[in-house]
């Protein structure tokens, strides 16, 4: 164990959200705070300044009036913070992101997100799932990357099941099977 | 002390998107001298996404999944009005079966839209503890919910010609335990919250509507039947089988946001009782029609037990048709009076889609409601009217 262990840990042991929803989502969102999803057993207490919010869960479409707003009530929470971009409409604008003329296609066009959570909306057990894999995100960091932590940058997982293959086409195709 | 405060010049502040009680971002523009409040501006608009221009684009059942996304507490309106509207262009009727399935679904969701009213109404008048308790109600329907529609909150559960799939085995057995669960839990509420001296004074002659000015204003709903006009949809359009359950219009008359409060509790009992009713009186027979008459209609072309359909499990939808007419249908929602008007254009894409949410005709009453309040009553009064952004946007 290293020294940036005890920090990871304090960090991601009381993440507290910022109570932020647009929209749908953030009633499953709420259903967290009930009792029967109850997140204040992994630390979570939402709070409603962002000043003292370290996670913003984007629960809801995002339009593009909205936009402005979202962005500066991440620059107001103090880092370290982190973001979870919950729902179809806030990766991709999701059921509106082929017609609608006023939602941004996803959030992460405005500011940088950690874990993209599917669904539409997602079940609380999901979020839930979110915030876990969150922490384990968080129990990786280390202390020089915080000071440059680029944006849009995918963090695989260290223990991903995937083995690297190289290209398999050779070129070295039968000759009968070209000329068919 | 009085005289310094008179010259004091009046601030704007703007209570913006984002703020900490639960009503979804609507942007209030208010002018306050000390604490009272001298007038108030709301900015709509941060959750417009395009649901009627999108409408153009999409046949009645590619449209169902975006309808829930309207008033999303209370889904199944939503979905009725939407099916409503081709129906009745189209004249196309329902079984008996699936009118008393959308009746019990429609009264659930009823129930729920009120739960959640009434947390966040409570939350912003201080009390926290209410919040907790709705959403043990709350997710026992969803759990209904989900196991007659597949999703907790955005079912696609509603067709043109019925519902989508028939009620499982054990649900009513289910349903029928959670009336009688539920009824005295909102007695419950009603014993700590009522009869509370802090509530009352928080509550009572705060926001008043009269019956002419509930009228004039177009308000539907609570607010209106809070303000002494007994108007319910249900008894006037006489829509579904509601005429054939025995049930009363809930009603108030002093025009507060006492009495719109009053006027929703009282709503949830009838509710439970509708859905007791309906629930004994569900009778047997197919739960969509428009399947089974295209396949009677295809009987001698398509032969669906061959080789190539017999594996298929889902049933795809027909498509209707609309034809060129036009044509306003109206559900009572849980906030009031939502509306659907559709132009048809003999293709399968609507021509016109015009939504009319309860919750923008209610909201336009609040700056006359907020003048010569204090800053704390623009939340009761706010909560009171019982708004939520997805259809006031849409």
């Amino acid at each position: 164990s290293s020294s940036f262990d005890v920090s990871n840990w304090s960090r991601l042991a009381s993440l507290w959200p910022l109570l932020y929803g647009t929209s749908c989502c953030f009633i499953e969102f709420a259903s967290l705070i009930g009792s029967r999803f109850d997140f204040d057993r992994y630390g979570l207490v939402p709070r409603s300044s962002p000043r003292q919010a370290d996670l913003i869960v984007t629960a809801g479409t995002i339009t593009m009036k909205m936009a402005p707003s979202l962005v500066r009530l991440y620059e107001q929470m103090p880092e370290p913070k982190y973001v979870i971009a919950m729902g179809a409409c806030t990766i991709t604008g999701g059921m509106f992101s082929t017609d609608s003329y006023s939602t941004v296609r996803g959030v992460d066009k405005l500011i940088p997100v950690d874990i993209h959570l599917p669904g539409c909306p997602p079940k609380p057990e999901a979020i839930i799932d979110a915030v876990t894999k969150l922490r384990k995100k968080i129990a990786q960091e280390s202390f020089e990357e915080r000071t440059f932590r680029p944006t849009r940058t995918k963090y695989p997982n260290l223990s991903s099941p995937h083995r690297f293959v190289s290209i398999v086409n050779t070129k070295k195709y039968k000759k009968k099977l070209e000329t068919q | 002390m009085n005289s310094r405060f008179k010259h004091t010049d009046p601030i704007v502040v703007s209570m913006g998107p984002h703020h900490p009680s639960m009503h979804g971002v609507l942007r209030l523009v208010v002018v306050p001298q000390g604490e009272n409040v001298i007038d108030c501006k709301p900015i709509l608009g941060y959750l417009h996404r395009g649901m009627e221009k999108i409408a153009e684009n999409r046949t009645i059942v590619q449209y169902l999944p975006y309808v829930t996304r309207w008033d999303y507490l209370a889904t199944m309106f939503t979905e009725a009005v939407t099916v409503n509207a081709p129906e009745k262009l189209a004249n196309i009727q329902i079984p008996e079966r699936a009118s008393y399935i959308r009746i019990i679904m429609l009264e659930l969701s009823r129930v729920a839209s009120h739960l959640l009213w009434l947390g966040p109404f409570l939350a912003d008048i201080g009390a926290q503890t209410p919040f907790f308790y709705i959403f043990r109600e709350r997710e026992m329907i969803y759990d209904l919910f989900e196991a007659a529609t597949g999703m907790r909150m955005m079912h696609n559960y509603f067709r043109i010609g019925g519902v989508a799939a028939d009620l499982p085995y054990g649900w009513v057995d289910k349903c029928l335990d959670f009336c009688q669960y539920c009824l005295p839990k909102i007695y419950e509420y009603e014993r700590l919250i009522t009869r509370n001296p802090i509530f009352l004074k928080r509550v009572k002659g705060v926001g008043f509507i009269s019956r002419q000015e509930a009228i004039n204003w177009g308000l539907s709903g609570p607010c209106l039947r809070a303000s002494g006009v007994q108007w319910d949809l249900r008894k006037i359009d006489h829509y579904e089988c509601y005429d054939k359950i025995d049930w009363q219009i809930k009603w108030q008359t002093e025009g507060d946001s006492l009495a719109r409060y009053l006027v929703r509790i009282d709503e949830m009992k009838e509710s439970i009782n509708i859905i007791q009713q309906a629930l004994k009186l569900l009778p047997g027979g197919p739960y969509e029609n428009l399947e089974g008459r295209r396949i009677a209609q295809e009987k001698g072309r398509m032969n669906w037990n061959s080789f190539n359909y017999q594996f298929v499990g889902k049933k795809s939808s027909p498509t209707v048709k609309l034809p060129r007419q036009e044509h306003y249908v109206r559900v009572e929602a849980p906030k009031g009076e939502l509306g659907v008007f559709l132009i048809g254009d003999d293709s399968v894409f609507p021509w016109r889609f015009k939504i009319r949410p309860p919750g923008f005709a209610n909201l336009q009453i609040l700056p006359q409601l907020l003048k010569g309040m204090k800053l704390a009553d623009i939340m009761t009064i706010l909560g009171s009217i019982d708004i939520i952004m997805g259809e006031v946007d849409r």
